[in-house]
C-alpha cells in the first residue's frame, strides 16, 4: 500500500544545530503509527514537517508517493494532514461549532448559516461517539471534550492524516480510554493516525507500528506487538531502565505538617491529614478530585477555612510567603502559564521565589549567576546557553529549572503537582531519584500525581481524594492500584463500607462537576 | 532580558537596544545644523527642564507599565494637585506667613496627595479588580473636573510674594544646572536601579510578564501592583513641585495631555505596552526624543511647529513596529 505521508531522509537544521538526522518515515492509511522518544529527540521538529509548519532542510516530505513541498499548515490541510497541537488551539470563548467552522464557515448570501453548522458539528461529533451540544462554549466543556472538537474540527477539514501530539497527556485514565475507542475508529475508517504519547503502556495498546527518535536520529522501528514496554523506553534513552523508582526510605518520624478541616470552598471539604519528617506522600485521586485545590489552599494560593500547622506552629492563611518563610512551597502542575516566566531569562526564572536571599537593597546579580551554574550542575539543567529563556527549554529542563526554582528557598516541605506531566523517561528517573533524595535528607515531599505507576513506586504512603474529600489513606506494603482505585471510585477500603456517594460510573465526569 | 545570545539576530537586537539612542544622537545632529542656537546652554537647559515634568511622570509611568498596568490620570492629577497645592499655601500665609514654611508644607501637600491619588487608583486596580484603563480613566475625568471646580472654570494663582520667593524651585539651580534637571536626573538614575536592581523592579517585571506565575513565586502581587500606582502618584507629586513655580498658577488646562506624552516617552524607549519588560532609561531618551522634536520644530523654520504632534505620532508609531520586528525574530 502507498504510505498516504512519507518522509524521505528528512533532516533539519535550526541554525549550525541540526535536530533531525536522515528520517525516514511512512504512515499508512488506515494505521496507528506511534512515534515516541526522549524530549528534544526531534518529535515535534518531525510532526512540524509533516504538518506543514516547518519545511524540511534536507530530504523530501512525499504524499501519496509523490514529493510534496507544503508552503505553510494550510497547503497541508488541504492535502488533508492536520495536526492537532497539544495546547489545544480553540477560542474558548466562542462555541463549539464556531470553533469547528472557524476560518471556512458555511454562508448563506451574507449570513452565516448557523442551523447547517450546527446540524454538521452534530454529525461530526456524533461520528466519534461525542454526544456535545454544538452551542457550548468551548470554556464550559471539560478537557477531553475539547479533544474531541480538536478531532471533529479536523474531521470537518476531511483530515487523511491526523497527527496528533501527546493527546492524552492532560487525560485521566478514564478519558484515555474513550479517546483510544475513538481513535480505533477513525483507523478502522482508513485515516492515518500519527501519534505520539509519553505513556508507552498507551503506545502498546492502540498502535500498529512504533518508531523511535533518540538525538534526531531514528533507532527502531517495529510492529508494537514485537515490542514490550521495556524495549520501547530502553530503545528511547539508549540505557537499560531497570529500577525508574529509587528505593523507598523507613517513612517519617515526627510530624512536621499537620492540616486539619481545611475546606477550599467549591472545591475541597473538611480534609485533614499529616506529613511526617523525611516522608514521601503521595496524593492520588481523579483529575478534578479535589488534589491540587487542596494544596493551593494550604499554602494560601486559595481562599480557605481550617488549620494549617507547620512543626506545631499555626501558619498564616492565604499567604504565599509567610509559608515559604515557614518553610513550605507549592509546584505547581502547569509549568507554563503558573510555574515559568517563559519569555525571561534562566537566571531571573531561578531566584524569583528566594529573591529575598539574593537581595539587600540591590539584586545580587553575581550571586544569581552563581546560583544559575549550581543549579545548571546539580539538576541536569541541559540550556543550549545561559542567556536563553526559559520557553525555549524543553519540558523536561523547564521542569527541572522549576525543581531548582522550588529548591532555592530551602523549603522542609516540598508538595510537588504532577511531577513528572509530559516528560521522558529519563527525566522521570531523575526527578523520582531527586525526591527520594529530599526525603533521606530529612526534608518532607507530598507528591500530587495522576500517574499510578508513580504514586504506587514513590510514595511511603498515600492518600486518595475522591470528589473534594479525603476517602481514605494506604500505607506501605498495602499501596496498590486495586487499593487506591477503590478509594478514587469512592468504594471505601477494599471490604469495607463504602466511605461516600458511588461515582464509578461518572468518575469521567468529576472534572465538569466537581463536587461538593 | 539582555536576549543578545543566540546567533543570527544580534544585529537586529542591537538595533533594537539602540534604536532610541541612535535616533536621539541623530535628532542632536540634525538640531545642531539647522540652529546654531541649539547646542547653546540656554537651549539645552530650557529643553531639559520642561522635559523635567513629563520626564519624572514617565519615570514612574515606566513601573506601572512594565508591571502591565496604565495610567491615564496622571496629568489630570498634576493639575488637580496643583490647584490643591496652590490653595493650601494661599491659604496658609496668614498663619505662617510667605515664608519656606509655607513652601515646604505645600511641598508636603503636593506628594501627599500625589500619594493619595495614586493609592486610590491602585487600590481601585488591585483589590477592587477593575480594569486599569476603566479606572484611570474614570479618575483622569475626576481630577480634571475638581481642578476646573476648584478654579471655578478660570486659574488658581499663587500669592504673588510667595511665588517670587518660590520661583528658584525652577528657575535657579546649581553649578549652573537648573533643579528640574538635577531632579530629573535624580529620579532617573534612582529609577534605573530601582528597576534593574531591586527586587521590586524584578517583581514589576514578572508581574506584567505573568501574574500567575508571579503569584505562584510567593511575590506579594497586589501590593507590588499598588505600589506601581502610589510610586508614579509620587513622582507627580515631585513634578508638581518643579512646575508650580514655573508659571505659579493652575487650571483646567494645567498638563493636558500629559498622561499620553508620558506614555508615548515609556514605549518610544522600548518598554513593553502590554508589561513584562520596562527600562527606566529608555523611557528617559524617549523624553528627550518628544522634547528635542518639539524643540528642533520652533527653532527651523522649514516644518511648522504645529506639525510637532504629527511628527511625535510618527515616532511613537516607529517604536512600537521595531518592537514588532524584534518579536518576529524570535
Amino acid at each position: 500500500m502507498t504510505p498516504v505521508l512519507a518522509l524521505s531522509g528528512v533532516t533539519r537544521r535550526f541554525g549550525p544545530i541540526a535536530v533531525l538526522h536522515g528520517v525516514d518515515f511512512d504512515l499508512r492509511p488506515g494505521e496507528v503509527h506511534a512515534l515516541i522518544g526522549e524530549n528534544g529527540a526531534g518529535k515535534s521538529t518531525m510532526m512540524k514537517i509533516m504538518a506543514g509548519f516547518l519545511s524540511p532542510s534536507e530530504g523530501t516530505v512525499m504524499v501519496d508517493g509523490a514529493p510534496a513541498a507544503f508552503a505553510d499548515h494550510r497547503a497541508a490541510e488541504d492535502a488533508g494532514i492536520v495536526m492537532i497541537h497539544q495546547e489545544f488551539n480553540l477560542a474558548a470563548p466562542l462555541s463549539v461549532e464556531e470553533n469547528i467552522f472557524l476560518g471556512r464557515e458555511m454562508r448563506r448570501g451574507p449570513f452565516l448559516d448557523r442551523r447547517a453548522m450546527q446540524a454538521e458539528s452534530r454529525r461530526l461529533l456524533e461520528r466519534l461517539d461525542c454526544p456535545l451540544d454544538p452551542r457550548r462554549r468551548i470554556a464550559d466543556i471539560s478537557v477531553p471534550n475539547r479533544q474531541m472538537v480538536e478531532i471533529a474540527k479536523a474531521l470537518g477539514r476531511s483530515a487523511r492524516v491526523l497527527i496528533m501530539d501527546e493527546p492524552t497527556a492532560v487525560l485521566t485514565t478514564r478519558e484515555t480510554e474513550t479517546l483510544l475507542v475513538q481513535i480505533d475508529r477513525l483507523r478502522a475508517a482508513g485515516t492515518a493516525i500519527l501519534y505520539t504519547s509519553h505513556k508507552l503502556g498507551e503506545v502498546k495498546a492502540i498502535a500498529d507500528r512504533v518508531t523511535v527518535l533518540r538525538d534526531g536520529r531514528k533507532v527502531l522501528e517495529a510492529p508494537a506487538a514485537d515490542l514490550t514496554e521495556d524495549q520501547m523506553a530502553e530503545a528511547m534513552v539508549g540505557r537499560d531502565l531497570t529500577d525508574l523508582y529509587p528505593a523507598k526510605g523507613p517513612g517519617g518520624a515526627d510530624v512536621v505538617l499537620s492540616v486539619s478541616s481545611l475546606t477550599v470552598p467549591g472545591h475541597v471539604e473538611d480534609a485533614s491529614f499529616t506529613l511526617k519528617r523525611g516522608e514521601v506522600l503521595g496524593f492520588a485521586g481523579l483529575v478534578g478530585s479535589g488534589r491540587t485545590e487542596l494544596m493551593e489552599g494550604v499554602v494560601g494560593l486559595r481562599p480557605s477555612t481550617g488549620r494549617v500547622e507547620i512543626n506545631g506552629r499555626a501558619l498564616k492563611r492565604g499567604d504565599v510567603l509567610a509559608a515559604r518563610e515557614a518553610g513550605l512551597v507549592y509546584l505547581t502542575e502547569d509549568r507554563k502559564e503558573k510555574g515559568l516566566l517563559l519569555g525571561k531569562s534562566l537566571a531571573e526564572n531561578l531566584t524569583l521565589l528566594a529573591l529575598d536571599k539574593f537581595s539587600g537593597l540591590t539584586i545580587d546579580t553575581k550571586a544569581e549567576a552563581t546560583a544559575l551554574t549550581d543549579a545548571i550542575a546539580e539538576f541536569d539543567i541541559r540550556a543550549k546557553d545561559r542567556l536563553m529563556r526559559a520557553g525555549n527549554l524543553s519540558g523536561g529542563n523547564q521542569q527541572k529549572l522549576l525543581l531548582a526554582k522550588t529548591m532555592l528557598a530551602e523549603p522542609d516541605i516540598v508538595i510537588i503537582d504532577e511531577p513528572t506531566r509530559g516528560i521522558d523517561i529519563g527525566t522521570k528517573q531523575q526527578i523520582y531519584t531527586f525526591i527520594r533524595r529530599l526525603a533521606d535528607a530529612g526534608k518532607s515531599v507530598i507528591v500530587i500525581s495522576s500517574e499510578m505507576p508513580e504514586v504506587i513506586g514513590l510514595a511511603d504512603r498515600v492518600v486518595v481524594m475522591q470528589a473534594g474529600r479525603i476517602a481514605g489513606e494506604v500505607t506501605g506494603e498495602a499501596i496498590g492500584e486495586a487499593a487506591i482505585v477503590r478509594l478514587a471510585m469512592g468504594l471505601g477500603p477494599a471490604g469495607g463500607h463504602p466511605a461516600g456517594p458511588v461515582h464509578t460510573t461518572k468518575g469521567g465526569d468529576l472534572k465538569e462537576a466537581p463536587a461538593p | 532580558m539582555n536576549d543578545t545570545a543566540s546567533s543570527g539576530r544580534t544585529f537586529r537586537l542591537d538595533l533594537h537596544v539602540l534604536g532610541p539612542l541612535l535616533a536621539l544622537i541623530a535628532l542632536v545632529l540634525i538640531g545642531a545644523s539647522i540652529n546654531d542656537n541649539f547646542l547653546s546652554a540656554g537651549n539645552i537647559t530650557n529643553v531639559l527642564a520642561r522635559s523635567a515634568f513629563i520626564g519624572i511622570i514617565a519615570v514612574g509611568m515606566t513601573f506601572v507599565i512594565t508591571a502591565g498596568g496604565i495610567d491615564l490620570s496622571v496629568g489630570s492629577m498634576a493639575a488637580f494637585v496643583a490647584g490643591v497645592v496652590i490653595l493650601t499655601m494661599n491659604a496658609l500665609i496668614p498663619a505662617l506667613g510667605v515664608s519656606w514654611l509655607t513652601i515646604v508644607a505645600g511641598m508636603l501637600t503636593a506628594i501627599a496627595a500625589g500619594l493619595l491619588a495614586g493609592l486610590l487608583n491602585g487600590v481601585l486596580i488591585a483589590k477592587v479588580g477593575i480594569e486599569a484603563f476603566i479606572v484611570t480613566l474614570g479618575t483622569m475625568g475626576i481630577y480634571r473636573s475638581l481642578v476646573t471646580w476648584l478654579a471655578d472654570g478660570g486659574t488658581l494663582s499663587l500669592d504673588y510674594a510667595l511665588r517670587t520667593l518660590y520661583r528658584p524651585v525652577y528657575y535657579g539651580g546649581i553649578w549652573g544646572v537648573a533643579w528640574p534637571i538635577i531632579v530629573f536626573a535624580l529620579v532617573a538614575v534612582i529609577g534605573e536601579i530601582v528597576m534593574r536592581r531591586t527586587p521590586f523592579g524584578r517583581h514589576c517585571a514578572a508581574l506584567g510578564a505573568n501574574e500567575q506565575v508571579a503569584r505562584y513565586s510567593a511575590v506579594k502581587v497586589d501590593r507590588t501592583r499598588i505600589l506601581t500606582y502610589v510610586l508614579l502618584g509620587f513622582l507627580v507629586g515631585i513634578a508638581v513641585i518643579m512646575y508650580v513655580p514655573r508659571l505659579g498658577s493652575a487650571s483646567a488646562s494645567t498638563g493636558v495631555l500629559w498622561e499620553l506624552e508620558a506614555i508615548a516617552a515609556v514605549i518610544i524607549g522600548g518598554t513593553v505596552l502590554k508589561g513584562g519588560f520596562g527600562r527606566v532609561w529608555g523611557t528617559v531618551v524617549g523624553v528627550l526624543i518628544l522634547s528635542l522634536i518639539d524643540n528642533i520644530l520652533n527653532l527651523a523654520s522649514m516644518v511648522s511647529p504645529y506639525l510637532n504632534g504629527a511628527i511625535q505620532g510618527v515616532i511613537v508609531i516607529l517604536a512600537v513596529v521595531l518592537q514588532r520586528e524584534k518579536k518576529a525574530a524570535d
